[in-house]
């Protein structure tokens, strides 16, 4: 195994423009899958449920979870990408052998990727957010202010989502990852309601998902709140993200360069 | 400029996966300018050698320089001056014919404008000027292959390897992919080939190498190959060869018998007596022929079939 530093180097940005410009071509049913799901849940439920619920946490319902969406369609646009984009093009459609031929290197390739997959998190996050916003749930200036952190977001998911799809060998791998990880990440980690309800003797454990600390930041600067301990999430999000990349690289060399 | 008179060099050159060795200590010096030939069975170490000219495949023991530089240096800077032709085609199947060239040629970080001045010669060098907006999958195995060789030109390479260019392709193909490869023989590019085709390496290599079990087995040009492993003619017998006179009666006669199933081959030096000979023979069909690589081929590195 090559363990060796990854180096980043601006030749990343190749491969992140190659994706553009692929996706460029699809924009229409990849912004329907990345936009239109989380646009669902927040009319669906926010609207039918949140006629129920009516308050949580001090905010109505309807932005309570559009607060939520918001970082957790980056970290699920981002998965996806990061497990079958990525998966398609080191596998089945060999596109990565045919960059291997040239300057570019895996670890641009893969620093390139993940950029990638945290590029398109974040303009599904930002679609969200407009539509939270026309339908009256967001409506302080410093929601705007999470653009840039969508993008820490997708990075952070995109790593282990690369890690998964390196040492898989058919898609068939993902469900364990996607029903093991994601979809408990999805549903314990803050978008519904607040993760202080869940019982006592879990609450350590939910710091060590990621999408809590996304929460604890995404949902107070969208609705104007104070956000606290800055920090302490912002590291935890760039440290997975790092190791995600570190891992990424080391495995993906591992596949491909034997 | 270059002190070094060779493009690839290697020096008791080993690759071993889990500690079986595939290529096996070999020595390797090809100057610049020609083609080189890497002929040998399927598993002889062929394709692994090209992989680690490439920096694809770690190299395990042994010196390897490419293009004057260190295999194990700075991997990019010597990738930036060769094309690869794979054995799979690779081609981005996201992207037209057009657009598979530009993407490809900025890994390289070529500017935008030599990048179409090179498209507008490179498409009707392959013959795919009218193909320029077509997708990926509307075209043909022989039109993805020649868009593969435009792809590994893009970069005006030094050196363009070629893992088996033409297999699976029709003759009309094969023949103007190797009318390509000799006009770029003359403008100086150092070609490295490996093929299965005997009829291939001969047409298009200046020199070669047998492979097998991950060693050199024989070097040379075709033509000398030739003449120093085999008999200059062949007489191939199919149909009734039971018939054929018994082998002490052509002791005389400096021949060397193979029997494959029904087919006798003769390889002899002194053709006409022999030939004399068969005419008597009935029920049987000859093919008098000139030695050629594959003789050689098949005497260096046997008849048994191999698997992969």
């Amino acid at each position: 195994m090559d363990w060796r530093c990854p180096k980043i180097r601006p030749r990343l940005l190749l491969v992140w423009r190659r994706n553009l410009l692929v996706w460029r071509r699809l924009i229409v049913p990849s912004l329907l899958l990345n936009f239109g799901e989380p646009v669902l849940y927040l009319l669906g439920l926010g609207l039918g449920l949140g006629r129920f619920v009516g308050e949580m946490a001090g905010m109505p319902y309807l932005t309570f979870l559009a607060t939520g969406l918001l970082a957790s369609s980056a970290m699920n646009t981002a998965t996806f990408e990061g497990l079958f984009s990525v998966y398609t093009r080191m596998g089945p459609q060999r596109t990565y052998d045919g960059i291997l031929a040239t300057p570019v290197e895996v670890d641009d390739i893969i620093a390139g990727e993940m950029l990638w997959c945290a590029t398109k998190g974040m303009l599904s996050s930002t679609a969200i957010l407009v539509v939270a916003i026309l339908a009256g749930a967001i409506h302080h200036w410093q929601a705007f202010l999470c653009i840039p952190l969508f993008l820490l977001i997708g990075l952070c998911f995109a790593g282990p989502a690369i890690v998964v799809a390196s040492f898989s060998q058919s898609y068939d791998y993902f469900n364990y990852y996607i029903t093991l990880v994601l979809t408990p990440m999805f549903l314990f980690g803050g978008v519904f309601y607040p993760v202080t309800t869940l019982p006592q003797a879990v609450q350590p454990l939910l710091s060590l998902i990621p999408l809590t600390h996304a929460i604890a930041l995404v949902r107070p600067l969208s609705t104007g709140a104070e956000v606290k301990a800055v920090g302490y999430h912002l590291g935890v999000l760039a440290v997975v993200a790092l190791i995600g990349f570190y891992l990424a690289v080391v495995l993906v060399r591992r596949r491909l360069i034997k | 400029m270059q002190t070094n008179p060779y493009i690839i060099e290697a020096t008791d050159l080993r690759k071993a996966f889990n500690g079986e060795c595939v290529v096996n200590g070999i020595e390797l010096a090809i100057p610049y300018g020609g083609c080189f030939g890497l002929l040998g069975p399927n598993g002889a170490g062929k394709t692994t050698t090209l992989k680690m000219i490439l920096g694809h495949s770690p190299v395990t023991s042994g010196r390897l320089t490419v293009l004057g530089m260190p295999i194990a240096g700075d991997i990019s800077r010597i990738r930036q001056r060769i094309g690869v032709v794979p054995q799979t085609d690779n081609l981005d199947v996201d992207f037209t014919v057009k657009e598979n060239l530009q993407v490809y040629a900025s890994y390289f970080g070529i500017s935008k404008q030599t990048i179409d001045e090179r498209i507008a010669r490179l498409l009707p060098f392959v013959e795919l000027s009218e193909k320029a907006d077509t997708r990926i999958n509307q075209l043909s195995g022989g039109m993805q292959r020649r868009l593969s060789i435009a792809r590994a030109l893009i970069n005006e390479p030094a050196l363009l390897i070629l893992d088996e260019p033409t297999t699976g392709l029709d003759p009309q193909v094969r023949h103007l992919i190797w009318s390509r490869l000799r006009e770029l023989k003359h403008t100086g590019t150092t070609l490295l080939l490996t093929t299965h085709y005997m009829e291939e390496a001969q047409r298009l290599c200046d020199d070669l190498v047998i492979m097998d079990h991950g060693t050199i087995l024989s070097r040379g040009s075709p033509h000398t190959l030739i003449k120093h492993h085999v008999e200059p003619d062949v007489i191939e017998i199919h149909g009734a060869v039971e018939q054929l006179p018994a082998a002490s009666r052509l002791t005389g006669l400096d021949v060397r018998v193979e029997r494959i199933g029904e087919t006798v081959y003769y390889f002899t030096s002194t053709p006409a007596p022999l030939m004399q000979q068969l005419e008597d023979v009935s029920d049987i069909a000859c093919l008098h022929r000139p030695a050629n690589l594959e003789d050689v081929f098949l005497r260096l590195t046997g008849r048994e079939l191999r698997e992969g």
